[in-house]
């Protein structure tokens, strides 16, 4: 990773209902991107992973994994890829269905 | 239809209780997500983009109306008021919780369903003609086979950590609607010279990244052998079948292997070795199971042209294309298309269900079927209540006339729902229906399948469209590569790649270029794939991209 850094942000499903969620501070996780750590840094990532691999074990998420995240002109975190942005927003066919990511 | 005795609901029940356990340990981590995770998929059960979602079989695609107002009570209760219908004649939920799949189970048991080894390295639904037993080309009611098989296959010892997943359709038509060349098995049902009843048996066919068309290994089966000699096949595939490489692991990849003569002979061999003769079903068994699938006490009604057809056009457009002749004078079969234009292909809201369910009980005997093509069909349908099936289903936003035409497209659920995929195909389908349906052009290209998938897996079967795409990503965009000439009936083919991928905003002009194409150089009605064989891609090729050469990928 250069400096010019791509942010990367931790996602998962929670165990419980399959919910798509993103690792917030504490070893919290959310249901949005607002808020939630974001690793500037190829070792802040790794520490990130460490704490989701061990939400994993503990039975709190299921198949963690980073995310490119790039900020947006409000300074709001958005996914990179269009992937990462079905799942924080829901089906682009059923918007009825997703979630206020505003 | 199948009816559950005490020990298929036995079965189930004691499925979903030993499911329920096994969840209970999950959620408390007792079981870990990989010791987890096979078992939860041999009852259907995937996590996907945005949550869980359930594959609920759907045996054959066969349904009663007590059935479908369970499919809307799960889709209300459990997930967000809707499913989808697959290319497996089966039903997708896709926002289960693991908590609740249990009290899901619960709820299909208690209407004679199941999610069993939808999933998973094992045997598939057994799928098959969805005008089964009603079809006018038909030598006998298909799905007496599928559910013999079904039964067969169900909680199999031997076959339940196969190389990969194996999927079997039957039909019993001169017509193949069951696209019986793209399974790992398919079984023809005919009448030899002698009026004797058996099977073609072919193997070997699959779509995904390696496509084949399935090879005849036995030209006639009797039917009274048909269990042994299907246990040769898949002791054959389970023994030599490759657990190295998942995508070398399907049979058809044996089949390849070996060539099919030698898959032939070790087949012949293990058969002809005789171990397998006390898996023949006796005869009173499949006597008690054709009965359940003896037809309705049709009340005879003479042949009816439907009122109404001048009258109304948009009734007579709707019989056009979406009513099918039926064996039984004053019959017919009706599809119900779940393809509006503009519509997500193959889904339907707990409301529709309920309201397909109520209509089957008044008009087709109780009974509903599910194509593999995504759609629905009331298949026993007196042709004297054509007129009002087609107003209920209007209210509904259920007629839209279009079946086999180019708006009922088989679409996978793509990158918008599945972690498998490279792009989104719903949309693609959507812009293609809408330009198709309001040029006109629908209505003259007539039967013209168009098939889309999201990534190689090709749920879509777009292998064997007329009109192929397959969802590819080219430096970070979507775009959709497109195959010719494909065909999942009896002249089955594989389609042929024209070129470099279009991006999403090229697809739709390319997919109506290709019709132009069609539409210009067509003879004697002839299919497109019929055109594609006889004159070429040239053509298409020299109109998408003004050039013989199907265009070059940019680096």
């Amino acid at each position: 990773m250069s400096e010019a850094a791509t942010l990367k942000a931790i996602t998962a499903n929670r165990l419980t209902d399959g919910a798509v969620v993103y690792l917030a501070d504490g070893g919290a996780w959310r249901e949005t991107l607002r808020g939630c750590r974001l690793a500037q840094s190829a070792e802040e990532c790794a520490a990130m992973e460490e704490v989701a691999r061990w939400a994993a074990s503990s039975n709190l998420v299921v198949g963690p994994y980073a995310i490119d995240v790039t900020m947006d002109d409000a300074g709001a975190a958005r996914p990179a890829s269009l992937r990462e942005a079905i799942r924080i927003e829901g089906p682009t066919v059923r918007p009825d269905l997703g979630r206020a990511e505003g | 239809m199948y009816a559950y005795d005490q020990f298929d609901r036995a079965l189930v029940h004691q499925r979903v209780a030993q499911f329920r356990d096994q969840v209970s340990r999950r959620l408390s981590g007792r079981l870990s997500e990989e010791q987890f995770r096979p078992l939860r998929l041999m009852n259907g059960l995937y996590l996907q983009l945005h949550a869980y979602m359930l594959r609920v079989a759907i045996p054959y695609g066969t349904l009663s109306a007590r059935q479908l107002r369970g499919l809307a009570g799960i889709a209300r209760r459990f997930d967000r008021g809707y499913g989808h219908f697959t290319t497996r004649q089966n039903i997708q939920y896709n926002w289960i919780a693991l908590e609740d799949a249990p009290d899901a189970l619960a709820a299909l048991a208690e209407v004679d369903m199941h999610a069993i080894q939808t999933s998973g390295n094992c045997i598939r639904n057994v799928t098959s003609d969805p005008f089964a037993g009603v079809a006018a080309d038909e030598v006998e009611d298909a799905r007496v086979w599928a559910e013999i098989v079904r039964q067969w296959s169900t909680l199999h010892p031997e076959f339940s950590f196969l190389p990969r997943k194996f999927k079997i359709a039957v039909s019993a038509a001169a017509d193949d609607r069951a696209a019986l060349r793209i399974h790992d098995i398919g079984l023809r049902l005919f009448r030899n010279d002698d009026n004797e009843a058996g099977f073609e048996v072919m193997a070997g066919g699959g779509l995904g990244r390696t496509p084949r068309l399935a090879r005849t290994i036995r030209d006639f089966l009797p039917t009274a052998e048909l269990l042994p000699y299907l246990e040769s096949v898949l002791r054959v595939y389970n023994q030599h079948g490759r657990r190295d490489n998942i995508y070398k692991a399907r049979i058809k990849i044996l089949v390849d292997a070996l060539g099919v003569e030698a898959f032939r002979d070790e087949v012949e061999a293990d058969y002809a070795a005789g171990r397998c003769d006390a898996f023949a079903l006796p005869a009173e068994e499949e006597r008690r199971i054709r009965a359940m699938f003896a037809p309705p006490a049709y009340p005879a009604l003479p042949a009816e042209t439907p009122r109404d057809r001048a009258a109304d056009p948009a009734f007579d457009d709707w019989v056009k294309a979406n009513v099918v002749p039926h064996r039984v004078v004053g019959y017919a079969i009706a599809v119900i298309s779940l393809k509006p234009v503009g519509g997500i292909p193959g889904d339907a809201s707990a409301d529709q269900m309920d309201a397909v369910a109520d209509l089957a009980e008044r008009y087709s005997f109780g009974e509903i079927r599910v194509t593999h093509t995504q759609n629905l069909i009331l298949p026993h349908v007196a042709q004297r209540d054509l007129y009002a099936l087609w107003q209920a289903l209007t209210a509904h936003g259920l007629a839209s006339a279009n079946y086999g035409r180019a708006s009922d497209i088989i679409a996978c659920p793509g990158l918008d729902y599945c972690s498998l995929a490279n792009a989104r195909s719903i949309p693609v389908a959507q812009r293609i229906a809408e330009r198709l349906a309001a040029g006109g052009r629908e209505r003259e290209a007539g039967t013209l399948g168009i098939k889309i998938s999201g990534c190689i897996n090709a749920c879509g079967h777009h292998h064997v469209g007329d009109i192929g795409l397959l969802g590819v990503e080219k430096n970070g965009a979507e775009a959709y590569q497109m195959t010719l000439g494909g065909d999942a009936g009896d002249r089955a083919a594989l389609g042929a790649i024209v070129g470099r991928a279009f991006s999403a905003e090229e697809v739709t002009d390319a997919v109506e270029t290709v019709i132009d194409v069609y539409l210009a150089r067509r003879v004697n009605g002839e299919r497109l794939a019929e055109t594609v064989r006889r004159i070429g891609l040239g053509p298409f090729k020299e109109r998408l991209y003004g050039t013989d050469e199907g265009g070059k990928d940019r680096p």
